[in-house]
């Protein structure tokens, strides 16, 4: 019964703590769970470790984010003041709320470079489509967790980029308006934006995180690793390497140096705060969205006033809500694959979509903003 | 004396079962219009501002120079043609609702949020947006600046 793990070593009072504690806790259990848990070695083994280091950054996210709130200030006449004060004032205030920066981009883009590796190496097979779809949703927080994060410092880029983004809500028909006067908390982007955006960076979104990531690492657990139809094909079968502790700690190596990395960026390029946002000033010139949203922001840039009649950002927006909804879809869209054939049409849909978003980005930041 | 092990009456069950599911799903439903309604933001009074005296002077604005001024709680653009007449628009661009500034070298008014262009009646003339900005009707007297909304 006594299953006492060789590292606690051979001093009896550990042990006597690790009995106690396994009869209420149940640790055993969890060590079995643990000791059962493998991980396919292959040639895409290094995609395994995505999930993880987004995991470890929104944990990070996590600690600096409850730091950022013993200091900031929800409103339109003291949030600019407060970060202020933070980066100048507060000790290590400009580290924390750096990293808080840092890790959110970074965060993003293991985010996107996870879901583009599942898609390509078909990770959301059955019987794990529930977990592609928790994946998405994750992805959708993700983005409004930056989205909403963004407009808290209050300064002129983010209010008008909260403006067009916002706005690009109230475009969708016939729910659009709706939405977009429950987002603004009114009809124009103002202090009750800013307590909306805040309170659902700070509670909504952790709560739903916290559900959708539940599942997501539940269904991980019971599943285990996708292995790819290329590495099941053609690798000796059955290379696996136990999940605790050798797995673990690559994790770990990665996420250290994830964290140096961070702690790099934060310290040579720092946050920057820039301007107070002034509803009457002009949008400043070379105004930018986040990385994130530029391909989308270019892309509407190129569209034309009117498509047949249709605005053009009308179909723009209507576009990209499709391309979600078949992101979200492609489980099921994939379905050749399910007769065993070896279907290469969403692998190259994947590509193109890479593709897209590289050249799109590429532009956004090489174009003149007046052209 | 009944027997307590034998199943209760299968309709009599089924029907309490379908009153739970129903109260609670009544009560999941009438819980949500508070929250609903709550979420909706009061109706703002809509600012009545049909006419404003600009916080400038004419001679404030040499031709071929605009400014921003505010027209109730939205921004209005106020723009010296280089003929020297005095034009006023809603400065918020009919595209994705930047706020559009005067761009001197062109000539023309310009939202820099997505390269939206204007001519100096408000037409829009390149770019995304898709309606022309709105026109206000600019009043100038030797000192001071009136504008309103047309008619």
């Amino acid at each position: 019964m006594l299953t006492r793990p060789k590292w606690l070593g051979d001093r009896e009072w550990l042990g006597d703590v690790w009995t106690w504690l396994d009869a209420r806790l149940g640790l055993s259990y969890v060590q079995q769970i643990a000791k059962k848990k493998d991980v396919p070695v292959h040639r895409h083994t290094i995609w395994y470790y995505l999930g993880g280091m987004t995991l470890f950054l929104f944990m990070l996210q996590i600690a600096t984010g409850v730091l950022l709130l013993f200091y900031y200030r929800p409103s339109a006449e003291e949030a600019y003041e407060s970060v202020q004060f933070l980066m100048a004032e507060v000790e290590f205030g400009w580290l924390v709320r750096s990293i808080h920066a840092w890790a959110a981009n970074l965060m993003i883009l293991t985010v996107f470079i996870h879901l583009f590796s599942v898609l390509l190496l078909k990770a959301y097979r059955p019987p794990r489509e529930i977990t592609w779809f928790s994946g998405v949703a994750l992805l959708g927080l993700s983005i409004t967790f930056g989205f909403t994060g963004y407009l808290l410092p209050w300064n002129e880029l983010a209010y008008f980029a909260t403006r067009v983004g916002t706005e690009i809500i109230g475009v969708v028909p016939i729910v659009g308006s709706f939405f977009l006067s429950v987002l603004r908390g009114g009809t124009d982007v103002s202090g009750a934006t800013l307590t909306r955006f805040y309170a659902i960076h700070v509670a909504l979104l952790p709560a739903a995180a916290a559900v959708f990531l539940g599942v997501h690492l539940f269904l991980v657990q019971k599943h285990g690793m996708s292995i790819p139809d290329s590495a099941e094909m053609n690798a000796s079968p059955g290379r696996l390497m136990p999940f605790f502790p050798n797995f673990l700690l690559r994790d770990l190596i990665g996420w250290l140096s994830a964290f140096a990395i961070i702690a790099a960026l934060a310290a040579f390029f720092p946050a920057e705060l820039g301007v107070k946002a002034d509803p009457f000033q002009p949008a400043p010139v070379g105004i930018k969205p986040e990385w994130y949203f530029m391909f989308m922001f270019q892309s509407l840039k190129y569209l034309p006033p009117h498509i047949l009649f249709i605005e053009g950002e009308v179909v723009g927006v209507l576009a990209f809500g499709l391309a979600g909804v078949l992101l979200l879809l492609v489980p099921f869209l994939d379905r050749p694959r399910i007769r065993g054939d070896r279907e290469r049409l969403f692998i190259w849909l994947g590509i193109a979509a890479i593709v897209y978003i590289i050249v799109l980005t590429i532009l956004g930041y090489t174009a003149s903003p007046t052209q | 004396m009944t027997d307590d092990t034998k199943p209760p009456d299968r309709s009599r069950r089924g029907f309490l079962n379908w009153l739970l599911g129903t109260s609670i799903g009544g009560l999941l439903v009438v819980m949500g219009i508070p929250v609903g309604r709550y979420l909706i933001p009061p109706e703002a009074s809509e600012s009545a501002t049909a006419t404003v005296r600009l916080p400038f002077k004419p001679e404030e604005i040499p031709p071929n120079t605009a400014k921003i001024f505010k027209f109730g709680n939205r921004p209005g653009i106020l723009v010296r043609t280089p003929a020297g007449e005095l034009r006023a628009f809603s400065a918020t661009c009919t595209h994705l609702s930047c706020t559009v500034q005067y761009r001197e070298e062109l000539g023309h008014i310009w939202c820099a949020c997505h390269n939206g262009h204007f001519d100096l009646t408000g037409q829009n003339i390149a770019g995304p947006p898709p309606r022309p900005l709105e026109a206000f009707v600019v009043n100038e007297t030797a000192d001071q600046i009136v504008v309103s909304k047309g008619a």
